[in-house]
């Protein structure tokens, strides 16, 4: 499969008054052609902050893309200049914000908003834009699409601004959509009807999707990989098999643990990971998570683990895979649904260092 | 929105009539009459003045005569210029104080709106620091210093001005600056501290997103919403140029009805005073109402109220 994206070791820093936050530290990943990943980790793990620096979206300054390369179809876009990334966004990449009641201008009508976009990107009359952006409210589902492009975003409820978000999103046939916590704001029966759409979009557009969120259980649906984010960095990644079936972060179990789930509901305690994640001003040494894990052992404090790699399409950044460790068991929710995947590798292997 | 302004009407017509009944009792405890200045009248002359402004008649039946005199826009004699009524005061007066009004509002908000846009595009850095010690001194340096300060620079010592009376254009800009000062320097301010605040909105970062460049998305974006608090801001702003040009229109001998008003209340010109107070009250509601309607207009989230619900 061709590679739409690659995103290699970058790193993100905002200077604040209380000094350098080191938003994400080192990141890597790829996306192909069609594909959606997930991206996972709870609030200030560093989503949105990576998935606006594909855009250049983060305010700079204080934001500053300190190191690495983000290739869009092989070519770096971390050099580029404000005016050629204003030919890239909304045309090659486009996003869709968590709060739909604010993501749109109140003042300027539905259909403008969408009109915008058409007539920047596809050199669209008033006329013609006018008309597609009707197509595109229909093909979003929202009724009356004629009448609704000439209203303004107070006189949409909040599922269908989500919808009109999508509409101006994917108004220019973008080659990747990011999506940041687009559910999120929703109510569950919106949320739901939200997911499938994107879904069903994404298959007549072949669009390749990031998509964040904090929450779990609706990844299993929409996503064909997943990364796990903590402090900053990827911690785990692999299918949506790899990460429900045989998870070996123990990041990815507590937040696998604390996922409620039709299976294991009766007495599951929702155990929410104890603790906060750490000041980024300045990440501990070792493993940032060794301060709230229960499996952390003594090297944790001292030294970062490098990436292991469990399959071909499996990582995960812990001590726990290295071959003198200590075997631990998952907790008892994880340990439930952990399966053997056929492709796992006889033994993990680390990964090299900058690859 | 006819059944809104209709509504609004009738308040304003309220507020009037509470405003007229004030004004003529407050003028009635007031102390001294407008006979009693310079030398004492003997007192059968003073009786007959009375009688020909019809002072000498029970209260109610001056209040109600007074009542029906302004429903016909007729505000009566002046005490004090014998041939003329206030109504004639009014008509010489109210042209040059709307000529200074006009121009001061225009300053203010041209000014004022561009200083706010430049502040707030150029956020911490030395034009925003520039527009805001420029705004702190429109604020906090009254009107009349400013005047004075502006007539003995660029007047006495530069001649670029006249220094004072209404004669040319010229003539009017000095004043017109004096009177813009304070509230140009709130305008600034309001503009700016609106422009962060919608530059720090999602729908900026959606607008960044779509791929607009930061010219289009400042001009459609920001400045438009920026500006709704403005809006908002011009009853008040008429309200301070009406008030201030009565310092400003004597500062610079200027004709206007300000003037006259200033000059009235030291003569205790009751008619004048009640007339013009009147027609100060009108004007300013008329203007508050018209601000309500534009801003219902420009904002499409406001419905304004009594009129068709949803849609
Ligand atoms: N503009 C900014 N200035 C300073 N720090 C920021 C800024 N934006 C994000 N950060 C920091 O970056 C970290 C990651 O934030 P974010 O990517 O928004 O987290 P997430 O989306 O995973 O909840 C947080 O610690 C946050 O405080
Ligand atoms: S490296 Fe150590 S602290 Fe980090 S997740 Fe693995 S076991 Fe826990
Ligand atoms: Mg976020």
């Amino acid at each position: 499969m061709e590679k739409l994206l690659e995103v290699k070791n970058l790193e993100v820093s905002f200077q604040t008054y209380g000094g350098t936050v080191k938003a994400v530290r080192g990141v890597s990943f790829d996306l192909h052609k069609g594909e959606t990943l997930a991206i996972v980790g709870e609030s200030g793990s560093g989503k949105s902050v990576t998935s606006q620096s594909i855009m250049k979206l983060i305010p700079m300054p204080p934001g500053r893309i300190s190191g690495g390369q983000i290739l869009l179809s092989g070519e770096d876009i971390v050099p580029k200049t404000e005016k050629q990334m204003e030919k890239i966004r909304g045309k090659e990449i486009s996003m869709i914000f968590q709060d739909p009641m604010t993501s749109l201008n109140p003042t300027m009508r539905v259909g403008t908003q969408i009109m915008e976009v058409l007539i920047k990107h596809q050199n669209m009359s008033k006329t013609d834009a006018k008309n597609r952006a009707i197509e595109l409210l229909r093909l979003v589902g929202i009724p009356m699409p004629e009448k609704r492009v000439n209203q303004y975003p107070h006189e949409f409820s909040g599922g269908m601004r989500q919808r009109a978000m999508i509409a101006i999103a994917l108004a220019a046939n973008p080659k990747l959509l990011i999506a940041d916590e687009p559910t999120t704001a929703l109510d569950v029966t919106i949320q739901a009807q939200i997911l499938e759409l994107m879904k069903d979009l994404q298959n007549k557009m072949d669009t390749s999707i990031i998509f964040i969120t904090h929450d779990l259980g609706v990844v299993a649906n929409v996503a064909d990989r997943v990364a796990v984010m903590y402090a900053g960095q990827i911690v785990e990644m692999g299918t949506v098999d790899e990460i429900f079936y045989d998870p070996r972060h123990p990041y990815t179990w507590g937040l696998l643990a604390s996922m409620p789930s039709l299976e294991n509901d009766e007495k599951a305690e929702l155990a929410a990971i104890p603790g906060t994640p750490p000041d980024l001003t300045d990440p501990p040494k070792g493993d940032a998570f060794a301060a709230r894990n229960q499996y952390a052992l003594a090297i944790d404090f001292e030294e970062e683990p490098p990436m292991f790699q469990i399959s071909e399409t499996h990582f995960a950044k812990t001590w726990l895979l290295h071959p003198d460790a200590p075997k631990v068991e998952p907790p008892e929710a994880v340990k439930k649904r952990m399966r053997q995947l056929s492709s796992t590798f006889e033994k993990p292997v680390v990964v090299k260092e900058g690859k | 929105m006819a059944k809104y302004i209709g509504k609004r009407l009738l308040y304003m017509l309220l507020s009037l009539w509470m405003i007229v009944t004030a004004t003529f009792f407050f003028m009635r405890i007031a102390p001294g009459n407008p006979f009693a200045s310079e030398k004492k009248l003997p007192p059968e002359i003073e009786a007959n003045l009375n009688a020909h402004f019809g002072l000498d008649k029970p209260w109610y039946a001056q209040y109600w005569e007074y009542l029906v005199r302004i429903v016909n826009w007729d505000f009566g004699p002046s005490f004090k210029y014998k041939s003329q009524t206030v109504n004639d005061l009014i008509n010489e007066g109210f042209p040059v104080s709307f000529l200074l009004g006009m121009e001061a509002i225009f300053i203010a908000v041209a000014v004022g709106v561009l200083l706010g846009i430049i502040a707030a595009l150029k956020h911490n850095r030395w034009p925003d620091y520039t527009a805001m010690i420029v705004a702190v001194l429109g604020i906090s340096v009254p009107s009349f210093i400013m005047a004075s300060f502006l007539q003995y620079f660029l007047a006495i010592k530069m001649g670029i001005f006249p220094v004072a009376r209404w004669e040319t254009f010229m003539h009017s800009v000095l004043p017109a600056v004096a009177l813009a000062s304070t509230p140009m320097a709130f305008i600034a301010r309001l503009t700016r501290s609106s422009m962060l605040e919608v530059l720090a909105n999602d729908y900026i970062k959606t607008a960044k997103s779509k791929g607009l460049s930061r010219g289009v998305i400042t001009v459609k974006h920001t400045i438009r919403n920026a500006l709704l608090p403005v809006v908002t801001y011009m009853g008040p702003l008429t309200a301070g140029i009406l008030t201030g040009s009565f310092v400003i229109e004597r500062i610079f001998g200027i004709p206007g009805l300000g003037a006259h008003f200033v000059t009235s209340i030291n003569n205790r010109d009751y008619t004048v005073i009640m007339g013009v107070t009147v027609f100060y009250s009108i004007l300013l509601l008329v203007s508050i109402l018209l601000v309500d309607i534009a801003y219902g207009i420009i904002d499409p989230r406001i419905k304004l109220a009594g009129g068709k619900k949803g849609e």
